[in-house]
């Protein structure tokens, strides 16, 4: 279970969260939604140490933890593909970095290149195929990172409707079959609800949990289904609500 | 690209053409400007002449491109490793510019002789600030998220400049490359100006001062040509090794 308490994090004057709460079940797939710049980045941000927190406590099964650098596996929009590596050495370099054994990791990195549909664009460099496959490929990465653990930062925003709803089946199987626990930042709700455990609505800033949604429905779900277009229409009241009291 | 390629060689030719028609219009003398067909005489009918003292001249510049890599490429990542290090350098780096090449000459020749490693490092000097200057931002302008992400992975900087810093920074190190190789053949021959037995520098001081000035000329084209040549091969291994732009 990845346990966040007390998260407190101030920019100057600005606090961006004061005693920010989060618990993510081991296994689960839970998702931040909220107003843009309530801070859901910043708390990515902390959580992978990129920034120091103010204050606050991160315990990842059970253990308490600066950050989860060491623990997490990390997608973000951006695909961060190297454009002078293949495809397939952009996947194997988590494996690289690590010192992990190359032949093991390049036959599991295949079998995975394979498994998304990428087999036949395994020497491709990232310049020449789709928004899609390098998104793709950034996936592989993600799983080839062997954490448990996977932090998805609004991993398919910049990919057009279709390409993205193939991508979230994918996203699918990193709980499924990969027995991943993932927390995941987006903006679409459509996509948090046919994703999702849980769905957490923040406040703006300093951000905090304002409801939570579990959704217990079976995966894969369809848009159309009358309970979730309910929980739609009421999340975006709420979110619509603090974009006309910002305004 | 190919109109582009035209118009270079239509200025190229039009310039050409107007030096010959007024050496010829306006009868001037050899000595004191000699016409392009005359320069391409000289060229060719000296050739055996030239051709040495280009060679020395190519293996100064060579030899002045290699060292000022050694020590720039070091120099640059060490500056972009340490901070402080890049504060401690960067006026002595400066300064080093503000002082000219001609000024330095003769102390070179002083302090290694007449023989290459004057213009050797004549060479090195003139090239290692626009490698070590492009190379520093290259590595400076590496995206942070990308910097970030690896950190994520467990990367520590120096597999981080490996994998991630020097290919990022490969094609502003080219650009640096190319600028160098370009004002190389300035230093190498200030250096055979000043004091040396051969070179074209040193060839171009003897017909000078023997008034044969078409043999200026001609060595003038070799070094053009030497300076192109390098050119065009720094721009072929550029694409060669920057192969996904």
């Amino acid at each position: 279970m990845l346990s966040v308490s007390g998260l407190t994090k101030n920019f100057e004057d600005l606090t961006v969260m004061e005693g920010f709460d989060l618990t993510v079940p081991r296994g689960g797939f839970t998702t931040l939604i909220g107003p843009s710049g309530c801070g859901k980045s910043t708390l990515f941000d902390i959580l992978t140490g990129v920034f120091p927190r103010d204050g606050g406590r991160i315990s990842w099964l059970g253990e308490d933890v600066p950050d989860l650098m060491s623990n997490a596996a990390y997608m973000q929009q951006k695909d961060l593909l190297l454009p002078w590596l293949s495809l397939i050495d952009n996947a194997l370099l988590p494996a690289k970095i690590a010192g992990i054994d190359e032949n093991n990791s390049r036959e599991k990195a295949s079998a995975l290149f394979g498994r998304l549909g990428l087999h036949d664009f395994e020497k491709y460099i990232p310049q020449k195929v789709s928004g899609g496959m390098r998104q793709r490929c950034a996936l592989v990465r993600t799983l080839m990172f062997e954490h448990e653990l996977v932090l998805l930062d609004e991993p398919l925003s910049s990919l057009d409707a279709i390409t993205r709803r193939s991508l979230q089946a994918l996203l699918l199987l990193l709980q499924s079959e990969f027995n991943k626990t993932i927390l995941m930042i987006t903006h679409d709700i459509e996509e948090a609800l046919l994703l999702s455990d849980e769905l957490l609505v923040m406040t703006p800033m300093p951000m905090q949990v304002r409801e939570r949604f579990v959704l217990e429905m079976p995966k894969p779900r369809r848009s159309s289904n009358p309970e979730l277009l309910k929980i739609k229409e009421h999340v975006l009241e709420e979110l619509e609500g603090d974009l006309n009291d910002t305004i | 690209m190919i109109r582009s390629n035209w118009i270079s060689l239509l200025i190229f030719l039009a310039v050409i053409a107007v030096w010959e028609f007024a050496c010829g219009w306006f009868s001037i003398p050899d000595f004191i400007l000699p016409a392009p067909t005359g320069v391409i005489k000289t060229t060719i009918g000296k050739a055996s002449l030239l051709l040495p003292h280009a060679g020395v001249t190519a293996l100064e510049i060579i030899m002045g491109i290699v060292l000022s890599l050694l020590v720039a490429v070091p120099i640059a990542t060490v500056m972009f490793a340490f901070p402080s290090m890049e504060r401690a350098l960067s006026p002595f780096l400066v300064a080093s510019q503000a002082v000219p090449v001609f000024a330095l000459a003769p102390l070179l020749v002083i302090w290694l002789g007449y023989g290459l490693a004057s213009k050797v490092l004549m060479a090195a000097i003139i090239i290692f600030f626009p490698i070590t200057v492009s190379l520093l931002e290259g590595y400076k302008n590496c995206d942070r998220e990308y910097a970030v992400f690896f950190g994520l992975m467990g990367a520590g900087f120096w597999k981080k400049l490996r994998l991630l810093y020097w290919p990022w920074a490969l094609p502003y190190f080219f650009s640096g490359l190319k600028v160098g190789v370009t004002v190389a053949t300035i230093g190498a021959v200030i250096g055979e100006w000043v004091g040396a037995q051969r070179g074209l520098g040193y060839l171009m001081i003897q017909a000078n001062a023997r008034l044969q000035v078409s043999l200026v000329f001609a060595a003038i084209l070799w070094l053009s040509v030497m300076g192109l040549a390098m050119w065009v091969f720094v721009g072929f291994l550029e694409k060669k090794v920057i192969y996904w732009r």
